[in-house]
């Protein structure tokens, strides 16, 4: 076995951020799917005020993330990338049953995977602004004709819909993948406290074309 | 029901001095009534058979002795209508209190907050004519825009001046800036909402089944009492079913009402739509509106399927339904009054008529909650043709979007076991 380190791995703003999306998802989810009459729970017109809310809460906080991720260097994290990306698929579709270790193991100059890199980067770049894009269009319904859209509101709400579907098996996904660590709730308890225990690895074969990038103070184990 | 043939009864209120039969004459200013809507004395009465006239000496109708005006008094007490005046007769349309619309009976004549914020009496107290304002006695706000029928000369074509809605006060943003009811007011009339039942104090008539009447007792007439202190059943006029808090129906409505006629043809298998709400989703004009139907059942003449003038009311005359209880002489007298043609046979058609709600305006906390409409079996469950959240979904998205969820389920779960398995071993 290799030795283990625990390093610093999620500084504050990256856990604050990360909980506060759970809490928006969870709740947009479910007034979301309330609005479009899926059951009913706290009303259609408490779901209404709490989506709406939510949905701008979440706009300032995505303003935030994009602001820390630029000027952090934090997006480089999300730098996509094919190198591995057949391993680390091969290692979820057999190599763990097979007591294998990660190819692609975590450490201070790598948070994600390449395969958590595509997917927490399609999730930024495409699936929140495409989201907060159609719940906008959607809210402002009535003010079409000023932009110049000639839909019916049915089309709106079938691309939003279709949106919280993609956040739900995300969700169904992610809340999965996370109990893959060394313990069922390593890396939950990592995101809570910031400190990720990581095996001492050797550099990544792709990490040297990342540009360098002081890795954060590691403490000994 | 038709007034031609019964104009004595029925033009106690439908309208002016003597309009007895079809020889009165609409343009003389001498047959308006100035005092039923100007009187202040509260004593000025016409008499209920009276077409239209007070009496000249006491005379009993009902067990109710009318007396006639002391004119002196009545003369001086002249002023504006206060809400008693237009209720004498609106309040009462159809032969009784809360008759024919659920939203006007005498509940109104010094209603509270609850019932209507602008007429409370505490309040605001508006008069009708707060609203209903007038010009050289051309009254505004009726919702009757085009004439029943469009090649005569209407009754009320004088009275076709602006009408006035909500908006007129209240803009046609009248919420707070920013909240989403003011995103409806293009599509959504104000009463919708604002008027959550009607007939919140007083019961209103929902259905008249003229085919029971006539039945008698012992040889008589007789009447039967029912809930709310109302006749649920009488000799004259049949069966009768009344309601309190009665939910209104929703239409798409833009302020135009279509009467079928006692020339049109009816189909006598379905119920008849003596009028029909113009109105559609795509028309600009038209906006989601409350109803009361006021269902029943009517004779109609089964031989040319048309609906049956019917001769009710005479003080003589045997052919009169109220004296002779015959339908076939009250028809055929009806049919000959208005001088169309009976086929001799009749019977009895449901019929469903249009009363459009606007009055007894709730306090705002009242008003409807949004899932009232917004949901699957709300109040507009049955209006076609646009998307409603909350109402509406897209059945394949939402199969697809399950299925999806549902397979990432079971393949997480089916993964997690088997990386159970796997490890133990």
């Amino acid at each position: 076995m290799p030795a283990k380190n625990i390093i610093y791995l999620y500084p504050r703003f990256e856990r604050f951020w990360h909980w506060a999306q759970t809490l928006l998802i969870l709740v947009l989810l479910i007034t979301g799917f309330e609005i479009h009459g899926t059951y009913s729970l706290l009303g259609f017109e408490t779901a209404f005020t709490v989506h709406n809310f939510a949905a701008w809460a979440w706009l300032i906080l995505y303003v935030f993330i994009v602001f820390w991720m630029v000027t952090t260097g934090e997006w480089r994290h999300y730098i996509p990338t094919y190198r591995k990306l057949y391993d680390v698929s091969c290692y979820y579709a057999y190599g763990i049953f097979r007591g294998e270790s990660h190819p692609v193991p975590k450490s201070a100059r790598i948070k994600h995977n390449p395969l958590q890199r595509l997917t927490y980067l399609s999730i930024v770049s495409i699936l929140v602004p495409y989201q907060m894009v159609t719940g906008f269009l959607y809210y402002y319904y009535n003010s079409w004709p000023e932009m110049g859209l000639d839909w019916q509101l049915g089309t709106i709400t079938f691309l939003h819909t279709a949106g919280a579907f993609a956040f739900l098996i995300f969700l169904v996904v992610h809340l999965y993948m996370i109990t893959t660590g060394p313990t069922m709730l390593a890396h939950t308890r990592a995101m809570f406290t910031g400190w990720e225990e990581v095996e001492d690895v050797a550099a990544c074969e792709w990490e040297d074309k990342s540009p360098k990038r002081e890795a954060p103070a590691t403490p000994t184990s | 029901m038709n007034i031609q043939g019964n104009e004595p009864r029925c033009t106690s209120c439908h309208a002016g001095y003597g309009w007895k039969d079809a020889s009165f004459d609409f343009t003389s200013e001498r047959n308006v009534d100035c005092l039923v809507c100007h009187d202040q004395t509260g004593t000025y009465k016409k008499f209920p058979t009276g077409a239209g006239h007070p009496v000249s000496e006491p005379k009993k109708f009902m067990g109710k002795t009318f007396k006639p005006p002391d004119w002196n008094k009545v003369a001086q007490s002249v002023g504006r209508p206060t809400r008693k005046n237009c209720g004498t007769c609106h309040f009462y349309g159809g032969g009784g209190d809360g008759v024919k619309h659920g939203d006007l009976d005498s509940s109104l004549l010094t209603p509270d907050e609850q019932l209507d914020v602008h007429m409370d009496a505490e309040g605001p107290d508006f008069t009708c004519i707060r609203c209903h304002t007038t010009k050289s006695h051309k009254i505004a706000g009726r919702c009757y825009k085009k004439p029943a029928a469009k090649e005569l000369k209407s009754l009320i074509e004088d009275d076709l001046i602006e009408r006035i809605t909500c908006v007129s006060c209240h803009t046609e943003k009248p919420h707070e800036p920013g909240d989403k009811a003011n995103d409806h007011t293009d599509k959504v009339a104000c009463q919708s909402c604002h008027i959550p039942t009607f007939a919140r104090r007083l019961p209103t008539k929902m259905w008249w089944d003229w085919s029971t009447a006539g039945r008698k007792k012992d040889g008589k007439p007789y009447a039967v009492h029912g809930d709310y202190g109302k006749h649920t059943y009488h000799t004259k006029k049949g069966d009768f079913v009344w309601a309190k808090n009665v939910v209104p129906h929703y239409f798409w409505f833009n302020g135009t009402l279509e009467y079928t006629l006692l020339t049109d043809k009816i189909d006598p298998s379905k119920p008849v739509k003596l009028n029909r709400v113009v109105g559609s989703r795509d028309d600009p004009r038209s906006r989601i509106y409350p109803f009361k139907k006021h269902r029943g059942k009517q004779p109609y003449d089964s031989a040319n399927n048309t609906m049956a003038a019917i001769h009710l009311f005479s003080p003589k005359e045997e052919s009169a339904y109220w004296g002779s209880y015959d339908w076939k002489k009250a028809i055929a007298s009806g049919m000959e009054f208005v001088g169309l043609s009976y086929g001799g046979e009749y019977g009895f058609v449901e019929t469903e008529y249009h009363f459009p709600i606007t009055h007894m305006v709730a306090p705002k906390e009242n008003r409807l909650s949004c899932d009232e409409c917004h949901s699957r079996d709300g109040r507009l469950a049955t209006l076609a043709g646009f998307y409603m959240p909350g109402r509406d979904q897209h059945a394949w998205l939402d199969l697809i979007g399950w299925i999806g969820v549902a397979v990432s389920l079971v393949a997480v779960i089916l993964h997690g076991t088997v990386r159970k398995i796997t490890k133990k071993e």
